[in-house]
């Protein structure tokens, strides 16, 4: 993989221009947008990660768990030098590394292979659980959409992240509004209950994403960010 | 003799004890043998309560996060509730990891279906790269742990209370040759070994041992035919191996006589020997099958 310095002069600015770049996935393009601004808030602002240095562990991770319409995070992984622009015209073809949903196998800087819905919190507990016990202070983010908290596992993760007191884990919760049984500030309700360290912000407010992403409590934290409702 | 599980618990805290990359994680079953470890090395072994999804994904996430984890809880609520975990926390991610179940096909034979899992084998075998062990006595056990945790792949270890009256050697990858014959091959896999030399007994056939079911042997099982017909006596769902054997001898006419825990829920409680019986795969019942195949 060669990565150019131009790559690493993106910014935020450009993320539509590159977003356009990956066509074919359109009924996925609300999801990839939604994500938009709290993802490139992590990786220019907030994670401690290096496309140099991809491995190295005591780097920040971010677990994108809500796999689906990654378009915002390729985009934000390409402008910040991971990998060339040039991978993202043929996205989801054969011979490409970027598919619908990502590939941590694949895709330089990708923490985890997602798409199924349900899987990245409880594992990014494993990575908080597994990073604590070698006494790494990295800290772990993982992002879910409002919708994938239906599923049941992320239950047994919400419980137990609490009952171990991972204070280096942070679930970003983007709320679009999607899941069909719910309703807005439902959510905020439900992880103050759990014990989370809980805050309610704008998704589309940069400063305010930033705050809250940095803020740490007694556990784990959890950043509700609401952006535009997918069905309005 | 010692018991399985307990030699299973046992080896399994002296690995975290000893080994800081090491980590162990079960949910609720089997913590009588853990917590008094637990105390001591809370980081590393963690209990996670009722919670089978989250015991095999954390595991995975210990794994990305470098460490090598052991998961543990009963085979039934281990590989087939939560298998997508399997598949996608290990799998899928390409991270390393020991699985160690318990209970098998009917150690609980008392307990009835929600807790017999002898399709476990199968289903792992439905993923690419699991070593499976089956180990038939406790040191085969230790001695499967210890190998797995000290590797880097993926290991999953059925840990069931029957064994053999004595151990072998636990040797990944190649069958050990217990007795030549030449009519036939039985391969006896894990604690089935004593009721199949029993079988066996003034029987002109070849029995080979597998502690290690996957990868299958195919060479030493070739190398032990001088006739082209195979037995297959496995204490899981019957059938589990016999797509490898049928792969091991594509360019040979053969037949397999594939002996196991049947299909069909048996709907019984009682005791494990009365489901090995029933399930034909007591000695008597596994000697019938062989005269039959070899009539």
């Amino acid at each position: 993989m060669t990565t150019t310095a131009t790559d690493r002069d993106l910014g935020y600015a450009d993320l539509p221009r590159l977003m356009s770049l990956m066509t074919g996935d359109e009924k996925h393009s609300n999801a990839a947008t939604s994500t938009l601004d709290v993802v490139w808030v992590l990786y220019e602002r907030v994670l401690r990660v290096d496309p140099a240095r991809p491995d190295d562990p005591d780097r920040d991770r971010f677990l994108l768990s809500k796999g689906h319409g990654p378009m915002a995070y390729y985009a934000t992984l390409a402008a910040r030098g991971f990998f060339p622009e040039s991978w993202l015209p043929g996205w989801g073809s054969f011979d490409s590394a970027l598919g619908h949903h990502p590939d941590r196998v694949l895709v330089p800087g990708v923490e985890l292979s997602s798409g199924s819905l349900g899987h990245g919190l409880p594992i990014a507990v494993g990575v908080a659980l597994g990073l604590r016990a070698q006494g790494r202070d990295a800290h772990v983010y993982v992002l879910v959409g409002d919708a994938e908290l239906d599923e049941g596992s992320n239950q047994e993760a919400i419980e137990l992240a609490v009952a171990r007191g991972l204070t280096n884990l942070t679930l970003v919760v983007v709320d679009n509004a999607s899941a069909s049984y719910r309703e807005r500030g439902h959510l905020s309700r439900r992880f103050c209950v759990e014990g989370w360290e809980t805050t309610v912000v704008d998704g589309r407010d940069h400063d305010r994403i930033e705050q809250a992403l940095l803020t740490r409590g007694a556990g784990p934290s959890v950043v509700i960010a609401e952006v535009e409702e997918k069905w309005s | 003799m010692s018991d399985t599980r307990v030699t299973f618990a046992r080896t399994a805290v002296e690995l975290v004890e000893s080994r800081a990359d090491t980590a162990l994680l079960y949910a609720e079953i089997s913590g009588q043998y853990f917590a008094e470890a637990e105390h001591r090395l809370p980081d590393r072994i963690v209990n996670v309560g009722i919670r089978e999804q989250l015991l095999v994904s954390a595991a995975a996430g210990m794994a990305l996060a470098g460490l090598r984890p052991i998961a543990h809880t009963f085979a039934s609520f281990l590989v087939e509730r939560a298998f997508e975990q399997v598949k996608l926390g290990f799998n899928h991610q390409d991270v390393g990891g020991v699985l160690v179940s318990s209970g098998g096909s009917y150690d609980i034979s008392a307990g009835g279906r929600t807790h017999q899992a002898p399709g476990d084998v199968a289903l792992m075998d439905t993923l690419p790269d699991w070593r499976i062990h089956v180990p038939g006595h406790a040191d085969e056990v230790a001695d499967a742990l210890r190998q797995a945790v000290a590797g880097s792949g993926r290991d999953y270890i059925r840990v069931t209370e029957a064994q053999n009256s004595r151990a072998h050697p636990v040797r990944p990858g190649a069958f050990l040759p217990i007795r030549h014959g030449s009519r036939a091959t039985v391969v006896a896999v894990g604690p089935v070994l004593d009721p199949v030399l029993e079988a066996t007994a003034g029987l002109d056939v070849s029995v080979l041992y597998a502690s290690t079911v996957r990868p299958f042997d195919r060479a030493g099982l070739r190398r032990s035919l001088d006739a082209p017909d195979v037995v297959l006596v496995e204490p899981y769902l019957a059938g589990t191996s016999t797509r490898v054997v049928s792969e091991a001898l594509t360019d040979l006419p053969h037949r397999v006589l594939a002996l196991g825990v049947g299909r069909t829920e048996l709907r019984r409680y009682g005791t494990p020997s009365e489901h090995q019986a029933a399930h034909g795969l007591d000695a008597a019942g596994i000697r019938r099958s062989l005269e039959g195949f070899l009539s």
